[in-house]
Protein backbone atom coordinates (compact mmCIF):
# COMPACT_ATOMS: atom_id res chain seq x y z
CA UNK A 1 0.00 0.00 0.00
CA UNK A 2 1.58 3.16 -1.25
CA UNK A 3 1.93 5.76 1.13
CA UNK A 4 0.99 9.57 -0.13
CA UNK A 5 2.66 12.21 1.91
CA UNK A 6 1.71 15.80 1.35
CA UNK A 7 3.67 17.07 3.98
CA UNK A 8 6.75 16.18 2.82
CA UNK A 9 5.78 15.52 -0.60
CA UNK A 10 6.75 12.18 -1.25
CA UNK A 11 5.06 9.17 -2.40
CA UNK A 12 6.84 5.30 -1.04
CA UNK A 13 5.81 2.15 -2.41
CA UNK A 14 6.88 -1.52 -1.40
CA UNK A 15 8.19 -3.84 -3.88
CA UNK A 16 8.53 -7.60 -3.21
CA UNK A 17 11.01 -9.94 -4.97
CA UNK A 18 9.30 -13.52 -4.24
CA UNK A 19 10.67 -16.83 -5.49
CA UNK A 20 12.14 -20.40 -4.25
CA UNK A 21 14.94 -20.61 -2.53
CA UNK A 22 18.44 -19.76 -4.00
CA UNK A 23 16.79 -18.59 -7.00
CA UNK A 24 18.77 -14.77 -6.93
CA UNK A 25 16.34 -12.71 -4.93
CA UNK A 26 18.80 -11.50 -2.62
CA UNK A 27 21.29 -11.86 -5.52
CA UNK A 28 19.12 -9.11 -7.59
CA UNK A 29 18.75 -6.67 -5.09
CA UNK A 30 22.31 -6.59 -4.22
CA UNK A 31 23.33 -6.07 -7.48
CA UNK A 32 20.89 -3.21 -7.91
CA UNK A 33 22.51 -1.46 -4.75
CA UNK A 34 25.97 -1.92 -5.70
CA UNK A 35 24.81 -0.39 -9.27
CA UNK A 36 23.09 2.81 -7.39
CA UNK A 37 24.30 6.12 -7.07
CA UNK A 38 24.94 6.45 -3.41
CA UNK A 39 22.51 9.68 -3.36
CA UNK A 40 20.10 7.31 -4.42
CA UNK A 41 20.04 4.75 -2.05
CA UNK A 42 19.79 3.94 1.52
CA UNK A 43 21.64 1.20 3.80
CA UNK A 44 20.81 -2.16 2.41
CA UNK A 45 19.84 -4.78 5.11
CA UNK A 46 19.89 -8.42 5.01
CA UNK A 47 18.71 -10.76 7.87
CA UNK A 48 20.22 -13.67 6.90
CA UNK A 49 21.62 -16.68 8.52
CA UNK A 50 25.46 -17.62 8.75
CA UNK A 51 25.37 -19.18 5.84
CA UNK A 52 24.06 -16.18 4.17
CA UNK A 53 20.28 -17.72 3.50
CA UNK A 54 17.47 -14.69 3.71
CA UNK A 55 15.96 -15.52 7.83
CA UNK A 56 14.00 -12.37 7.43
CA UNK A 57 14.37 -10.26 4.59
CA UNK A 58 16.41 -8.04 2.78
CA UNK A 59 15.57 -4.57 2.24
CA UNK A 60 16.54 -1.91 0.14
CA UNK A 61 15.48 1.65 0.30
CA UNK A 62 15.88 3.45 -3.11
CA UNK A 63 14.77 7.16 -4.31
CA UNK A 64 14.05 7.46 -8.21
CA UNK A 65 13.51 10.66 -8.42
CA UNK A 66 10.40 13.44 -8.87
CA UNK A 67 7.59 13.20 -10.47
CA UNK A 68 5.48 16.21 -10.37
CA UNK A 69 7.20 17.89 -7.40
CA UNK A 70 6.77 14.68 -5.58
CA UNK A 71 9.93 12.25 -4.17
CA UNK A 72 9.69 8.59 -5.66
CA UNK A 73 10.77 6.05 -3.40
CA UNK A 74 10.60 2.41 -3.26
CA UNK A 75 11.12 0.54 -1.05
CA UNK A 76 12.28 -3.39 -2.12
CA UNK A 77 11.78 -6.30 -0.10
CA UNK A 78 12.56 -9.69 -0.46
CA UNK A 79 11.23 -12.68 1.17
CA UNK A 80 13.22 -16.38 2.48
CA UNK A 81 12.92 -18.62 -0.01
CA UNK A 82 13.03 -21.94 2.16
CA UNK A 83 9.89 -23.72 2.01
CA UNK A 84 9.59 -23.63 5.85
CA UNK A 85 9.45 -19.82 6.31
CA UNK A 86 6.20 -19.46 4.72
CA UNK A 87 4.81 -17.01 7.91
CA UNK A 88 7.90 -14.38 7.52
CA UNK A 89 6.40 -14.33 3.84
CA UNK A 90 3.12 -13.71 4.23
CA UNK A 91 4.21 -11.05 6.72
CA UNK A 92 6.52 -8.75 3.79
CA UNK A 93 3.79 -9.14 1.63
CA UNK A 94 1.19 -7.27 3.91
CA UNK A 95 1.19 -3.66 2.03
CA UNK A 96 2.71 -4.70 -0.97
CA UNK A 97 2.68 -2.15 -4.39
CA UNK A 98 4.02 -4.42 -6.82
CA UNK A 99 5.50 -8.01 -7.41
CA UNK A 100 8.54 -9.42 -8.99
CA UNK A 101 8.41 -13.17 -9.19
CA UNK A 102 12.30 -14.33 -9.79
CA UNK A 103 12.44 -18.05 -10.92
CA UNK A 104 15.47 -20.42 -11.14
CA UNK A 105 15.91 -21.16 -14.72
CA UNK A 106 17.80 -24.73 -13.98
CA UNK A 107 15.36 -27.77 -14.85
CA UNK A 108 15.64 -29.40 -11.05
CA UNK A 109 14.40 -26.18 -9.71
CA UNK A 110 11.19 -26.19 -12.13
CA UNK A 111 8.88 -27.84 -9.39
CA UNK A 112 9.95 -25.15 -6.96
CA UNK A 113 9.51 -22.67 -8.61
CA UNK A 114 5.83 -23.99 -9.43
CA UNK A 115 5.64 -24.23 -5.48
CA UNK A 116 6.46 -20.94 -4.97
CA UNK A 117 4.50 -19.16 -6.92
CA UNK A 118 1.45 -21.15 -6.22
CA UNK A 119 2.72 -20.41 -2.62
CA UNK A 120 2.35 -16.66 -3.61
CA UNK A 121 -0.76 -16.43 -5.28
CA UNK A 122 -2.01 -17.82 -1.67
CA UNK A 123 -0.34 -15.93 0.47
CA UNK A 124 -1.42 -12.79 -1.11
CA UNK A 125 -5.01 -14.01 -1.55
CA UNK A 126 -4.96 -14.42 2.33
CA UNK A 127 -4.14 -10.51 2.57
CA UNK A 128 -7.09 -10.06 0.21
CA UNK A 129 -4.86 -9.26 -2.35
CA UNK A 130 -5.43 -10.39 -6.34
CA UNK A 131 -2.36 -11.43 -8.08
CA UNK A 132 -3.81 -11.02 -11.50
CA UNK A 133 -5.02 -7.65 -9.93
CA UNK A 134 -1.60 -6.56 -8.85
CA UNK A 135 1.44 -5.28 -10.77
CA UNK A 136 3.72 -8.02 -11.84
CA UNK A 137 6.33 -8.99 -13.37
CA UNK A 138 8.52 -12.41 -13.73
CA UNK A 139 11.99 -12.81 -14.00
CA UNK A 140 13.76 -15.96 -15.53
CA UNK A 141 17.18 -16.44 -13.76
CA UNK A 142 19.84 -17.46 -14.40
CA UNK A 143 20.22 -17.94 -17.92
CA UNK A 144 23.45 -18.47 -18.29
CA UNK A 145 23.63 -21.89 -16.69
CA UNK A 146 23.59 -24.73 -19.25
CA UNK A 147 20.77 -26.15 -17.43
CA UNK A 148 18.47 -23.37 -18.22
CA UNK A 149 15.12 -24.53 -19.21
CA UNK A 150 13.86 -23.54 -22.81
CA UNK A 151 11.86 -20.32 -21.92
CA UNK A 152 8.73 -21.37 -23.43
CA UNK A 153 8.44 -24.17 -20.94
CA UNK A 154 9.26 -21.49 -18.15
CA UNK A 155 6.20 -19.13 -19.78
CA UNK A 156 3.97 -22.08 -19.86
CA UNK A 157 4.20 -22.96 -16.12
CA UNK A 158 5.42 -19.91 -14.96
CA UNK A 159 3.24 -17.53 -16.79
CA UNK A 160 0.59 -18.31 -18.23
CA UNK A 161 -1.12 -14.66 -18.07
CA UNK A 162 1.55 -13.58 -19.96
CA UNK A 163 2.72 -10.57 -18.27
CA UNK A 164 5.62 -8.55 -18.60
CA UNK A 165 8.75 -10.74 -17.84
CA UNK A 166 12.34 -10.84 -18.47
CA UNK A 167 15.17 -13.33 -18.63
CA UNK A 168 18.24 -12.49 -15.85
CA UNK A 169 21.62 -13.77 -14.91
CA UNK A 170 21.54 -11.41 -11.27
CA UNK A 171 25.01 -11.97 -10.58
CA UNK A 172 26.02 -10.30 -13.19
CA UNK A 173 22.91 -7.64 -13.37
CA UNK A 174 21.49 -8.89 -16.83
CA UNK A 175 17.95 -8.47 -16.83
CA UNK A 176 18.23 -6.71 -13.24
CA UNK A 177 17.55 -3.04 -13.83
CA UNK A 178 15.35 -3.97 -16.53
CA UNK A 179 13.06 -5.98 -14.04
CA UNK A 180 12.94 -3.16 -11.59
CA UNK A 181 12.26 -0.98 -14.16
CA UNK A 182 9.33 -2.56 -15.11
CA UNK A 183 7.94 -3.05 -11.80
CA UNK A 184 8.42 0.49 -10.99
CA UNK A 185 6.50 1.95 -13.89
CA UNK A 186 3.71 -0.63 -13.69
CA UNK A 187 3.21 0.62 -9.81
CA UNK A 188 3.58 3.89 -11.26
CA UNK A 189 0.52 3.56 -13.86
CA UNK A 190 -1.88 1.58 -11.54
CA UNK A 191 -1.16 4.81 -8.52
CA UNK A 192 -2.36 6.61 -11.78
CA UNK A 193 -5.63 4.08 -12.45
CA UNK A 194 -6.53 4.18 -8.83
CA UNK A 195 -7.41 7.32 -8.37
CA UNK B 1 -6.93 -4.60 -1.02
CA UNK B 2 -7.20 -4.92 2.86
CA UNK B 3 -5.81 -1.58 4.06
CA UNK B 4 -7.16 1.68 2.49
CA UNK B 5 -4.60 4.15 1.41
CA UNK B 6 -2.05 5.95 3.87
CA UNK B 7 -1.87 9.59 3.09
CA UNK B 8 -0.57 12.06 4.73
CA UNK B 9 -2.04 15.92 4.91
CA UNK B 10 0.37 18.84 5.95
CA UNK B 11 -2.39 20.29 8.52
CA UNK B 12 -2.26 16.40 10.40
CA UNK B 13 1.28 16.14 10.05
CA UNK B 14 1.74 19.33 12.41
CA UNK B 15 -0.30 18.42 14.67
CA UNK B 16 0.98 14.87 14.93
CA UNK B 17 4.28 16.63 15.42
CA UNK B 18 3.41 18.73 17.85
CA UNK B 19 2.03 15.50 19.80
CA UNK B 20 5.76 13.54 19.72
CA UNK B 21 7.60 17.15 20.13
CA UNK B 22 5.68 17.03 23.85
CA UNK B 23 5.66 13.23 24.31
CA UNK B 24 9.61 13.67 23.71
CA UNK B 25 10.15 16.65 26.33
CA UNK B 26 7.64 14.86 28.48
CA UNK B 27 9.16 11.19 28.54
CA UNK B 28 12.59 12.46 28.61
CA UNK B 29 13.30 10.39 25.36
CA UNK B 30 16.28 10.98 22.54
CA UNK B 31 14.44 10.42 19.88
CA UNK B 32 10.64 8.94 19.03
CA UNK B 33 9.67 7.91 15.24
CA UNK B 34 6.03 7.18 13.64
CA UNK B 35 6.12 4.55 11.20
CA UNK B 36 3.32 2.90 8.91
CA UNK B 37 3.07 -0.86 9.79
CA UNK B 38 4.05 -1.28 6.38
CA UNK B 39 7.47 -0.22 7.40
CA UNK B 40 6.91 3.67 6.07
CA UNK B 41 8.34 6.28 8.21
CA UNK B 42 5.79 8.90 8.97
CA UNK B 43 7.96 11.17 11.12
CA UNK B 44 10.34 11.88 13.64
CA UNK B 45 11.70 13.96 16.30
CA UNK B 46 14.57 14.59 18.69
CA UNK B 47 18.20 13.34 17.94
CA UNK B 48 16.99 12.19 14.45
CA UNK B 49 20.48 12.78 12.24
CA UNK B 50 22.09 10.32 13.85
CA UNK B 51 20.38 7.27 12.80
CA UNK B 52 19.23 5.53 9.72
CA UNK B 53 15.44 6.31 9.79
CA UNK B 54 14.51 4.87 6.64
CA UNK B 55 16.20 1.26 7.97
CA UNK B 56 14.75 1.87 10.95
CA UNK B 57 11.20 1.99 10.32
CA UNK B 58 11.50 -1.02 8.08
CA UNK B 59 13.15 -3.06 10.50
CA UNK B 60 10.30 -2.01 13.32
CA UNK B 61 7.74 -2.82 10.99
CA UNK B 62 8.84 -6.37 10.54
CA UNK B 63 9.61 -6.77 14.24
CA UNK B 64 6.00 -5.62 14.98
CA UNK B 65 4.90 -8.16 12.22
CA UNK B 66 6.75 -10.71 13.51
CA UNK B 67 5.77 -10.52 17.08
CA UNK B 68 1.94 -9.73 15.38
CA UNK B 69 2.44 -13.25 14.03
CA UNK B 70 3.94 -15.18 17.52
CA UNK B 71 0.88 -13.05 19.29
CA UNK B 72 -1.84 -15.19 17.00
CA UNK B 73 -0.41 -18.17 16.99
CA UNK B 74 -1.09 -17.93 20.82
CA UNK B 75 -4.62 -16.61 20.53
CA UNK B 76 -3.80 -12.86 21.25
CA UNK B 77 -4.72 -10.33 18.48
CA UNK B 78 -1.38 -8.57 18.61
CA UNK B 79 0.79 -7.62 21.11
CA UNK B 80 0.83 -3.70 21.78
CA UNK B 81 3.82 -2.93 23.32
CA UNK B 82 7.70 -4.35 23.01
CA UNK B 83 10.48 -3.27 24.98
CA UNK B 84 13.52 -3.68 24.04
CA UNK B 85 16.38 -3.35 26.83
CA UNK B 86 20.08 -2.05 25.72
CA UNK B 87 23.46 -1.26 27.94
CA UNK B 88 22.61 2.27 27.25
CA UNK B 89 19.59 2.84 25.18
CA UNK B 90 16.21 1.33 25.20
CA UNK B 91 13.10 0.93 22.75
CA UNK B 92 9.42 1.28 23.82
CA UNK B 93 7.26 0.29 20.60
CA UNK B 94 3.78 0.53 21.03
CA UNK B 95 0.94 0.50 18.56
CA UNK B 96 -1.51 3.43 18.32
CA UNK B 97 -5.03 3.23 16.71
CA UNK B 98 -4.26 -0.50 15.31
CA UNK B 99 -2.50 1.13 12.61
CA UNK B 100 0.37 3.49 13.44
CA UNK B 101 3.79 2.23 14.74
CA UNK B 102 5.22 4.71 17.94
CA UNK B 103 9.23 4.20 18.71
CA UNK B 104 10.20 6.03 21.56
CA UNK B 105 14.04 5.28 22.03
CA UNK B 106 15.37 6.97 25.53
CA UNK B 107 18.18 6.11 28.13
CA UNK B 108 18.62 6.17 32.03
CA UNK B 109 17.90 9.71 32.05
CA UNK B 110 14.13 8.16 31.88
CA UNK B 111 12.33 4.74 32.76
CA UNK B 112 10.55 3.04 31.77
CA UNK B 113 7.63 3.66 33.83
CA UNK B 114 7.83 7.36 32.96
CA UNK B 115 8.18 6.51 29.07
CA UNK B 116 5.18 3.85 29.26
CA UNK B 117 2.78 6.54 31.61
CA UNK B 118 3.52 9.38 28.62
CA UNK B 119 3.15 7.21 25.63
CA UNK B 120 -0.36 6.31 26.74
CA UNK B 121 -1.41 9.19 26.89
CA UNK B 122 -0.32 10.97 23.46
CA UNK B 123 -1.66 7.37 22.23
CA UNK B 124 -4.76 8.51 22.70
CA UNK B 125 -4.22 11.95 20.78
CA UNK B 126 -2.78 10.36 18.33
CA UNK B 127 -4.84 7.87 17.41
CA UNK B 128 -7.69 10.16 17.12
CA UNK B 129 -5.26 12.23 14.75
CA UNK B 130 -4.60 9.38 12.79
CA UNK B 131 -9.04 8.56 12.90
CA UNK B 132 -9.38 12.09 11.36
CA UNK B 133 -6.85 11.68 8.75
CA UNK B 134 -8.47 8.43 7.58
CA UNK B 135 -12.01 9.89 7.17
CA UNK B 136 -10.41 13.00 5.59
CA UNK B 137 -8.98 10.79 2.85
CA UNK B 138 -12.23 8.75 2.69
CA UNK B 139 -14.17 11.94 2.22
CA UNK B 140 -12.49 13.18 -0.70
CA UNK B 141 -11.77 10.18 -2.33
CA UNK B 142 -16.06 10.58 -2.09
CA UNK B 143 -16.66 13.60 -3.27
CA UNK B 144 -13.85 12.97 -6.13
CA UNK B 145 -11.67 15.66 -4.76
CA UNK B 146 -8.46 14.04 -4.79
CA UNK B 147 -5.75 16.00 -5.45
CA UNK B 148 -3.81 13.15 -6.06
CA UNK B 149 -0.76 14.30 -7.37
CA UNK B 150 0.10 11.30 -9.71
CA UNK B 151 -3.54 11.79 -11.68
CA UNK B 152 -2.15 13.43 -14.60
CA UNK B 153 0.97 11.94 -14.84
CA UNK B 154 2.26 10.80 -17.89
CA UNK B 155 4.08 7.59 -19.80
CA UNK B 156 6.93 10.39 -20.09
CA UNK B 157 6.78 11.34 -16.63
CA UNK B 158 7.68 7.87 -15.95
CA UNK B 159 10.71 7.04 -18.55
CA UNK B 160 11.84 10.19 -17.11
CA UNK B 161 12.32 8.98 -14.03
CA UNK B 162 14.65 5.97 -15.68
CA UNK B 163 16.66 8.27 -18.10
Amino acid sequence: MSFINYASREINCKIVYYGPGLCGKTTNLQYVYQKTAPDAKGKMISLATETERTLFFDFLPLALGEIRGFKTRFHLYTVPGQVFYDASRKLILKGVDGVVFVADSQEERIDANIESLDNLRFNLKEQGYDLDKLPYVVQYNKRDLPSAMPIEEMRRDLNPTNVVEYEACATTGEGVFETLKAIAKLILIDLKKGK
Amino acid sequence: MSNPQMVMYEEEFQEINIVIERLLQEANAKVIFLVDKNGQLISGVGDTERFDTTSLASLTAGNIAATGGLAKLIGEKEFSILFHEGEKDNLHISIVGGRVILVVLFDSRSSLGLVRLRVKKSSDELSSIFDKLLKKAEDKEKRGTSDFPFAEITDDDIDNLFS
